[in-house]
């Protein structure tokens, strides 16, 4: 299955490129760029990657929030399932952790960098849309994925992430690019 | 497809000396009569004519022009401006961007996928409410004209289309000369009225397998009529190139329609039933009237809807006028909803339910052959094949080792390719080939094929997504009951 970004980029005709990929222009340069929402870490970072995941590490480099980008939400419509990992799992950047799933398409969410799953949003199994509603939220009653603990290895994968202005304009791109 | 798309006989241009008198059901288009009989004349020509692949889709027009002047401007009326640009436009791409369509490449067009208005679901939801149009212009709108039509129809097909009757239309599949029962495309041929005395169907099919059907065609049209004893029995196709074709579907449609629909011709919708057209005309606002369009009840949703075939200068302002009875009632939808509304209505999708190597009877679209229809020397390609499949192995027959059939997932949705195991040992028995949230049911729905045993609804078996087997029940489609109108139930 196609991660979010080639989800995103697929030639398949009903996938979820053609909601980006349209000959419609969007207004997506105007991705959220003040984070108003965040309720922990008052200090943490947000990264995005290429795929559309973001990633908060909190200031003393120890854990981090795991979801994905409202970029990608709004991409994927209305989500109506989301696959959540397993509390415990040891994973390196890349490899899939879950899966978020609309009517037309289903994309993997992959982890961001290399970390451990601590905690997982149970809301969004119940609740789906939250995912729609609230992506970029990482407090209680919003969108976010999981909660990771971070190791050395994993801080390093944070450099090759993009940062909000970055990944703002690389989705603008991404969305000009039909 | 399955898309009971069916309509119109090239009726553009022409009430000049026509008169849609009472009901225009008979209304042969004059010019399409005195094309077909000069055709028929100068066979050559003929056979040249129903040669239009793709490529040619440009170049046939100028065969057209030596036979029949009135319909090169048909051929290729929306096309791109640029010639570099590879996908061609229906004559409804300005209004989907004025709608905020999103626009995606599809069967060689550009093709709304959905609209600024409503998320796939909720145009889904939409639809089953009230009404939405569907732009299917992308469909290949093709009239087969001759004394010998339904006869070569009835060779390419296992439909009966000698015992249809004009404007009634069946959905049927296109099957391998090789005699392997094997389908080529699914389609829906409607039978129009006699023209000068020959026959003549009009048949809809998919926009993905264009190339590979007009190939088809053009080699069987070839051998039939160069066949010892098709002398009087000769057959002409011709594409309505540029053509519009608009979906009406939803419970809503028959009022929406109703309303724009010319009444001097006292057309009652109420009596026009499921797999059944007409031609009427409908008012586009101010004075105008449009051409007689055929209207063929039916459609790809399981919805009570319409399919009207239009031509390329009036299809903006029919689908308009529709557009007119305003957004509670109808809106557009695009591909995303057309793709899960046919699935909750168990419908097949050509390329991924269908395909070269399926049969009818694997397919489960047994019920689209006749009675008369299922011995092996019925006279149908793949008839022998197909006669046996027909009889399961209990009974003499071959039965089939593999059918379609619908089933329930829990949890995560099976897409295509997501593999059916069995719940005993975990061995293969199936795959999915289509699949995806019910927004009508709230469960997840797929279709796909399964091995001859695990077949029968209420079987338990598992598939597989992301690598976990995930529990799901063989069940019956359509897992949304189809809504199609058969008249007002005896009292």
């Amino acid at each position: 299955m196609a991660s979010i970004a080639r989800c995103l980029r697929s030639a398949r005709p009903l996938g979820l490129s053609s909601l980006v990929k349209s000959s419609v222009a969007r207004p997506i340069a105007n991705v959220r760029i003040a984070r108003s929402f965040s309720a922990t870490s008052t200090n943490a970072i947000r990264k995005y990657t290429k795929e559309h995941e973001w990633i908060d590490l909190s200031a003393d480099n120890k854990t981090g929030v795991i979801g994905i980008s409202e970029y990608a939400a709004k991409a994927l419509g209305d989500v109506v399932f989301v696959e959540l990992p397993e509390s415990g799992t040891k994973v390196k950047a890349g490899d899939a952790i879950g899966a978020v799933e609309s009517v037309k398409s289903a994309a993997d969410i992959n982890a961001p960098i290399s970390c451990k799953i601590t905690a997982v949003n149970a809301l969004l199994e119940e609740k789906p849309g939250t995912i729609n509603q609230v992506p970029e939220d990482d407090s209680h009653g919003g969108g976010w994925i999981a909660k990771v603990q971070v190791d050395e290895e994993g801080v390093k994968d944070l450099e090759a992430l993009m940062d909000v202005e970055a990944y703002a304009e690389f989705t603008a791109a991404e969305g000009e690019d039909h | 497809m399955h898309n009971a798309l069916r309509s119109a006989t090239p009726a553009s241009a022409l009430r000049s000396a026509w008169r849609s008198s009472s009901l225009s059901l008979s209304l042969s288009s004059p010019h399409t009569a005195h094309r077909a009989t000069a055709v028929l004349l100068s066979q050559r020509r003929a056979l040249s004519l129903s040669q239009s692949s793709r490529p040619q889709r440009n170049a046939a027009s100028h065969q057209q022009l030596h036979a029949a002047p009135l319909f090169s401007q048909q051929t290729r009326n929306a096309s791109s401006s640029s010639p570099s640009e590879a996908l061609d436009k229906t004559p409804l791409y300005d209004l989907h961007l004025a709608h905020g369509a999103k626009m995606v490449p599809f069967g060689g067009f550009h093709m709304p996928v959905l609209y600024s208005s409503l998320s796939v679901s909720a145009s889904h939801v939409f639809t089953r409410e009230h009404c939405s149009i569907f732009d299917v212009s992308h469909m290949v709108q093709r009239l087969f004209t001759g004394a010998g039509a339904a006869a070569f129809l009835q060779r390419v097909t296992p439909s009966g289309a000698e015992g249809l009757e004009a404007h009634r239309s069946t959905l049927s599949t296109l099957l391998h000369a090789d005699s392997s029962g094997g389908i080529v495309d699914d389609t829906i041929i409607t039978r129009l009225p006699d023209i000068h005395g020959c026959a003549q169907f009009y048949v809809v099919t998919n926009a993905a397998c264009r190339d590979k059907d007009d190939a088809y065609f053009a080699a069987e049209m070839d051998k039939w009529n160069a066949e010892a004893g098709h002398g009087a029995l000769q057959v002409v196709q011709e594409q309505l190139g540029g053509w519009g074709l608009v979906a009406l579907q939803g419970p809503e449609s028959e009022a929406v329609l109703d309303h724009i629909l010319d009444h001097t011709a006292k057309t009652d919708l109420k009596k026009l039933l499921f797999g059944q057209s007409i031609y009427s005309q409908v008012k586009l606002g101010g004075m105008r009237v449009s051409s007689p369009l055929l209207i063929s009840r039916g459609g790809y949703t399981g919805e009570d809807g319409f399919e009207i075939s239009i031509p390329a200068s009036e299809t903006v302002a029919v689908t308009e006028a529709l557009l007119a009875a305003g957004p509670e009632k109808v809106q557009l939808a695009g591909l995303g909803a057309r793709d899960s509304l046919r699935l909750e209505a168990g419908m097949c999708l050509y390329g991924h339910d269908l395909n070269d190597a399926t049969t009818p009877v694997e397919a489960g679209l047994s019920w689209i052959i006749p009675k008369e229809r299922r011995s092996a020397d019925a006279g149908f390609y793949g008839a022998d094949v197909i006669a046996k499949q027909l009889t399961p192995k209990s009974k003499g027959g071959s039965g089939v080792q593999t059918r379609r059939i619908g089933l329930i997932v829990e949890g995560a949705p099976a897409r295509e390719g997501a593999e059916i195991v069995s719940r005993a040992d975990a061995a293969k028995i199936g795959t999915v080939t289509s699949g995806c949230p019910s927004p009508t049911l709230g469960k997840n729905i797929a279709m796909g094929y399964i091995q001859d045993g695990f077949h029968k609804a209420g079987t338990e078996v598992d598939v597989l997504v992301r690598g976990r087997p995930r529990k799901a029940v063989v069940t019956k489609m359509p897992f949304v009951p189809t809504k199609y109108w058969k008249g007002i139930a005896p009292a």
